[in-house]
């Protein structure tokens, strides 16, 4: 497959640029921040994207969506990742869409894909329970009771908790806590009793919170996919998130080295250009090449995911570690070129650091990508 | 598309019945890489395929047919290189002569100057040598000093070249010369084409810190040169220079990645695993791992870069970046490698043994500019900015 992107892929990113640099720039995440949003994503910008179909874009037709796959989700990641817009759209459009259209029931399907495609309703997957990324250790419990099943425990760094309308969440159903058979999906909608959902104040201002279960009653009809086979599917929508912060970290450090060799461009010391100075030439010439090859790594995941989805673990691996390694790379060199400046919180980039660093936690970081792309490898 | 299936299916015909049995074995080391010319001695085998596929337009396949190719279209190209992979067919032939020169000359050179010199690189009969580098002139290339007199009906070249690749073994030689002494230094270079066999021209092989002597000195005294050898316009072969160079970045760049044998597979067999399954020397594993990763992305960056080029996006400037990761890359997979194979790496072995190509591999972001000389042109060409 052709590593350009094809006429569609291009004009989807073309109209990403400019709505999000219009209606959706780091200045609209700062004001978010700064007013204390209790969304911390913007409602209005939401409901445009619905309405552009970037949140049915892993939503098949007949469900009202526009199914133009990964490669096009992770352009509209990518442009996200340029401006650090804050939503849903990974939690919901690319996981959220990723879990029911290819685990669904048909009775689940038709009740939520339609709802995502539309954007009237946001999902969160809660996956984690300790600081690492580990998703086959699973303490949260899911004790089956008449013909459902009852839930307790506590699920962290639940990104877009707080504001999702159902959660998909992981239970041990049986073995032991870190086994890899025995673990359950269930869709829990967030106002089931006995769901309790604390936001966290996170350093990217963006959305994050613990979810704790108490006692929370679901019918059998929550399980999605198999009854101790939960794994599988996990793994499988954790892959098409980690795809999705590859790629929007790509964006991030795309902005990060472009906004740095502007400033070189500018900014004179010593009666120079900065930018003359080999030694600054030299980092930020080093620095593109990594994010040329962060790029390249993030694309060839994205087209596996769409060519061959059962067999992209390997690829989506691979460019989750690099792009954790080069986004925060970006963001250092970034700082560093740009003196004293970037040290300030007026100046944007600090936006950019942590951010990146959030997204490289987030559901496995470049170790623990490493680790397992050594394992998958034999080695 | 029916037209490139029939064409598959043509290929594969004809590859099965024409690739000898010994061709289609993995090499074994370096020497098994077919680079023909005059002193190359063929095994049967290699001589017979050679020569097929030569006779097919093959050995150069997207070159015209009139210059000893096969006229074939990338997607055609594509489709050989797929049907030789398949049944593991060796290249028939690789050479300075269809890396670097022949792209140079199909650009540069004149219907004459392409008939005379491009069919016999195809068929392997003439080798070539490079004769850039001078003992002055290393990243500053543009400061060379072999001179070149206009003599009425010839030209007389003197001076020295360095590292001229594997110059004792090639038959002719692409030369850069100084033709105007007075004019700014990139604007009083030539580029001429030199037979060797000529007693003006004599080398000598130079031994590296792997042992293995890659690399000659060439030296020019009052060797004569044809008029119409002249590659390019007189003075202008700065230009030719640099669009050869970007070939050859791209060629060495492209080293490190190819058809190796992954380093995990190397080590798990030199070091074996520990009980969890994992490389018994757990930080070389995370070398590794990364290393690895690093791997597939600079493979897929150039599969990426190759794909904008064709769609004529991106910019020419990226050999430069591709040259400057691969060998780079290349120098810590050898690194890897010898931490791997541990101290058995540390005795003299075989002409292809680790220690020799670990030894070489630091050579890789020296040649073909340095990897600091690639840094500068990405800062300047792509990053645009300004020089001091």
């Amino acid at each position: 497959m052709s590593m350009v992107l094809n006429d569609d892929a291009n004009m989807l990113k073309d109209a990403a640029r400019g709505f999000l640099g219009k209606s959706a720039p780091v200045s609209q995440l700062r004001k978010l921040r700064d007013d204390g949003s209790e969304d911390g994503f913007d409602r209005q910008t939401w409901a445009a994207m619905a309405e552009m179909g970037w949140t049915g874009v892993l939503v098949p037709e007949a469900h009202g969506g526009v199914d133009m796959g990964y490669v096009a989700a992770g352009v509209i990641a990518e442009e996200m990742g340029r401006t650090l817009t804050a939503s849903p759209y990974l939690s919901t459009a690319v996981m959220g869409a990723t879990a029911l259209s290819r685990f669904g029931s048909d009775a689940q399907k038709s009740e939520w894909l339609p709802k995502l495609a539309a954007g009237e309703a946001v999902t969160a997957v809660a996956v984690d329970e300790g600081r690492k990324h580990n998703p086959a250790r699973v303490g949260v419990t899911a004790e089956r009771s008449g013909n459902g099943f009852r839930l307790n425990g506590r699920k962290g760094f639940v990104a877009e908790g707080h504001v999702a309308d159902m959660l998909i969440v992981s239970a041990r159903t049986a073995g032991g806590e870190a086994d890899a058979e025995g673990i359950t999906l269930f869709l829990v909608p967030r106002n089931a009793a006995g769901v309790s959902v604390e936001r966290a104040d996170m350093v990217d201002s963006r959305n994050s919170a613990s979810v704790t279960l108490e006692n929370v009653d679901v019918t059998a009809d929550a399980v999605l996919g198999e009854v101790d086979g939960g794994l599988k599917p996990l793994e499988a929508v954790l892959d098409a998130g980690r795809a999705g912060l590859a790629a929007e970290m790509s964006g991030s450090a795309q902005q990060c080295l472009e906004t740095t060799a502007d400033y070189l461009k500018e900014r004179k010391q010593f009666g120079q250009i900065i930018g003359t100075f080999q030694a600054l030439q030299h980092r930020a010439a080093h620095l593109y090449s990594e994010v040329e090859l962060g790029k390249s790594i993030v694309l060839k995941a994205l087209q596996t995911l769409d060519a061959a989805p059962e067999h992209a673990a390997m690829m989506v691996c691979a460019a989750k570690a690099k792009l954790g390694q080069v986004a925060q790379l970006a963001a250092r060199e970034a700082i560093q070129m740009h003196g004293g400046i970037g040290m300030t919180d007026e100046f944007d980039i600090g936006f950019y650091i942590k951010r990146i660093r959030v997204a490289e936690a987030l559901y496995g970081d470049a170790n623990y990508h490493a680790d397992k792309f050594a394992r998958m490898r034999k080695y | 598309m029916p037209d490139l299936d029939a064409f598959r299916a043509e290929v594969r015909d004809w590859l099965d019945a024409n690739c000898p049995e010994e061709m289609r074995q993995p090499m074994e080391s370096e020497a098994d890489i077919v680079w023909g010319g005059k002193k190359f001695n063929f095994t049967e085998p290699q001589k017979l395929w050679l020569d097929r596929m030569a006779a097919k337009g093959w050995t150069v396949p997207e070159w015209p047919v009139e210059y000893g190719g096969a006229g074939l279209s990338k997607p055609e190209a594509k489709v050989l290189r797929e049907e030789m992979q398949r049944i593991k067919a060796r290249t028939p032939l690789q050479s300075f002569g269809i890396w670097m020169l022949g792209p140079a000359l199909l650009k540069y050179g004149t219907h004459e100057q392409k008939l005379e010199h491009l069919p016999p690189i195809a068929r392997g009969e003439i080798r070539w040598a490079q004769g850039y580098s001078e003992p002055n002139a290393g990243s500053d290339l543009a400061s060379l000093m072999t001179k070149c007199e206009d003599k009425g009906d010839h030209y007389l070249v003197n001076g020295q070249k360095v590292w001229t690749s594997y110059a004792d073994r090639a038959d002719w030689i692409f030369v850069l010369v100084r033709t105007d002494f007075d004019a700014p230094k990139h604007l009083g270079i030539s580029f001429i084409l030199v037979d060797m066999d000529q007693p003006g021209v004599s080398t000598r092989p130079i031994k590296l810190i792997s042992g293995r002597s890659p690399f000659c000195e060439t030296f020019f005294d009052d060797a004569r040169a044809e008029k119409h050898n002249l590659v390019g316009e007189l003075n202008r072969g700065w230009d030719v220079a640099k669009y050869l160079l970007t070939h050859e970045r791209e060629m060495i760049g492209g080293m490190g990645s190819g058809a190796m044998r992954p380093m995990g597979d190397i080590a798990v067999q030199q070091i074996g695993l520990d009980e969890s399954g994992r490389l018994a020397d757990p930080m070389l594993r995370t070398d590794i791992a990364r290393a690895e990763i690093d791997g597939l992305a600079f493979m897929a960056t150039m599969e990426r870069v190759a794909d904008e080029a064709k769609a004529g996006q991106g910019t020419g400037a990226n050999s430069s970046m591709l040259k400057y990761y691969g060998t780079e890359f290349n120098k810590r997979r050898l690194e890897l490698m010898m931490d791997s194979a541990g101290s058995e790496a540390l005795e003299w072995g075989a002409d292809d043994d680790v220690a020799r190509n670990w030894l070489r591999t630091k050579g890789n972001s020296i040649e073909g500019g340095t990897s600091e000389v690639q840094l500068n042109i990405i800062a300047k060409r792509i990053l645009e900015l300004p020089s001091a």
